[in-house]
């Protein structure tokens, strides 16, 4: 099971909406299009296709989201198996 | 004889509780779904399930529940099935959890659409689902006649 506090993350953005969240990702010049529950630090990604990864240097950013608390925009330093596994995916 | 039970399995998720009117109409819905014989899931947040589990200490009216995240983690690792799902939606990120499970299950899904912005919520679907919506916050009762209209535990 997931647990985003074991990971050294950073919220960028909190509480916003999964189209807000997909908004901000297309800006990076490097991301990519995730299906809806697609694994990543052991967290499975919840939204509305596409759904939006974005990669930064050695960062991975996504969207997070939780019932009560919207969405939210997790960037991970130091990422560079799950950046690995999201070049080869596409 | 008795009659053989249904295959069907349906899974019910509970979106934040804080409008009132889901957990009665999850209640409500688990109700009608075992009298049919259908093996019934629940899944949500801890406070989501308490809610229930304090209204139905014997579980009279439902049967399984099971965490949200660990519902999602089995549907993508393919150890759990379900034949119909019904997903509780009030707010953006109930949509986000009715697209995920549309896509993992590829079976029928029925967003139930409650709260003040109901229109609004419904209106940002925009992948296969049906929509049962009514503007409920304290009064189950509109919703729960969309049910008897709509009928999943007949199906």
């Amino acid at each position: 099971m997931g647990c985003l506090e074991s990971l050294p993350y950073e919220v960028m953005m909190s509480k916003i909406t999964f189209k807000e969240a997909r908004e901000f990702l297309s800006r990076y010049p490097e991301k990519y299009d995730v299906q809806p529950g697609y694994r990543i630090f052991d967290l499975n990604i919840i939204g509305v296709p596409p759904i939006r990864v974005a990669v930064d240097g050695e960062s991975v950013i996504f969207p997070y989201t939780k019932p009560c608390h919207g969405t939210f925009l997790i960037r991970v330093r130091g990422a560079e198996d799950e950046i690995a596994r999201l070049r080869a995916s596409t | 004889m008795p009659e053989e039970p249904s295959q069907r399995t349906a899974l019910l998720v509970m979106g934040c509780p804080k409008v009132p009117v889901q957990t009665s109409l999850v209640l409500y819905l688990a109700h009608r779904m075992k009298k049919a014989g259908i093996r019934t899931i629940i899944a949500g947040t801890p406070s989501a399930r308490q809610l229930i589990r304090v209204a139905d200490p014997d579980g009279h009216y439902t049967m399984e529940m099971k965490d949200l995240d660990t519902t999602i983690a089995a549907l993508s690792e393919g150890k759990l099935t379900v034949t119909d799902s019904y997903i509780f939606v009030h707010n953006d990120a109930g949509i986000s959890y009715a697209a995920t499970i549309r896509f993992l299950t590829d079976r029928p899904v029925t967003a139930v659409i409650f709260g003040e912005e109901a229109e609004e919520v419904s209106q940002e679907i925009t992948f296969p689902c049906r929509i049962i919506a009514e503007p409920a916050t304290h009064n189950p009762m509109p919703l729960k006649h969309r049910l008897e209209e709509a009928a999943p535990w007949d199906a």
